[in-house]
């Protein structure tokens, strides 16, 4: 990577590219969470998957008691939150603590309205998969040509 | 970053959300990025515990290698994904994870226990027991 494209605008501009790149590849639409949209590295990061029939949402979020996450829906505005409690430990000495402790909350806005009863949640491997069905007249149609 | 021949053989799973047209070459040249899983690490009377978040990691995906002086932690998340999604939006971007940490020798890197649960590896590094912090008895006279 060092030394590809060698004096055509240097390092900065090399990373700059790869972001770009990145982005294009992965994340061709910038996803309308408007205005409650948060900074990056909120936890839990999520991704968003899109199928004719439901809207799959991933939020990657480790170690959690699936009791203490609700999942709900408004029209389209679709709400997580939850608490992540970390074992307290005396006697210890702390090196790192980078891991998320604490409460969390992310509001995704969703292009249409969802059902609250449309929703199925389920957790595992410390990832929580969110479905929202689809309205009807969102789904794409097949029309038939007679 | 280091791109061993191990970890170029590697079989890639499909990390993101995406659509399935992506190329080949592609694929091959993101299998090598890798995320470090955030730790926590603490200290105490026994030995050194380490705990990292990697989400979709099961057992069977994860390798845990110590020798002398390393600790390596690799590991490839499994995401159920439907067929036939396209991407919409992704702030997780690799399904490989790898972190290594150094040792140094009072710990004992034969003992070290690791355990999985809900995305949560956890790491026990025991001291050797000639260091370990002795209670020593006072004899009465």
């Amino acid at each position: 990577m060092f030394s590809s494209q060698p004096g055509n605008g240097g390092l900065i501009q090399e990373f700059w590219r790869l972001e770009q790149e990145m982005d294009e590849m992965l994340g061709r639409w910038a996803w309308p969470l408007g205005i409650r949209s948060t900074a990056r590295g909120t936890f839990p990061p999520m991704n968003i998957g899109v199928t004719p029939d439901n809207v799959e949402i991933y939020f990657f979020a480790p170690g959690l008691d699936p009791k203490s996450v609700e999942v709900s829906a408004q029209r389209n505005v679709l709400t997580i939150f939850g608490e992540r409690q970390v074992p307290a430990r005396t006697e210890t000495t702390w090196f790192r603590k980078e891991r998320f402790e604490g409460p969390f909350r992310r509001v995704i806005n969703l292009p249409e309205d969802v059902a609250s009863d449309r929703i199925r949640a389920r957790y595992q491997d410390g990832i929580l998969y969110v479905t929202a069905e689809r309205p009807e007249s969102a789904k794409p149609r097949k029309i038939e040509i007679s | 970053m280091a791109k061993t021949q191990e970890m170029a053989q590697r079989p890639s799973t499909d990390p993101r959300v995406r659509g399935p047209a992506e190329g080949q070459a592609q694929r091959a040249r993101e299998s090598s990025y890798a995320l470090a899983p955030p730790a926590d690490i603490f200290e105490d009377a026994d030995g050194i515990g380490i705990m990292l978040d990697m989400p979709g990691v099961t057992k069977d995906r994860l390798t845990v290698k110590a020798d002398r002086s390393e600790l390596v932690i690799e590991g490839d998340a499994s995401i159920d994904m439907p067929t036939g999604m396209e991407a919409a939006y992704a702030e997780i971007r690799s399904a490989h994870y790898r972190r290594s940490f150094t040792l140094t020798n009072e710990l004992d890197a034969d003992a070290i226990e690791a355990s999985m649960k809900d995305g949560v590896l956890s790491i026990r590094i025991p001291k050797r027991a000639e260091l370990k912090p002795r209670h020593i008895e006072i004899q009465a006279t």
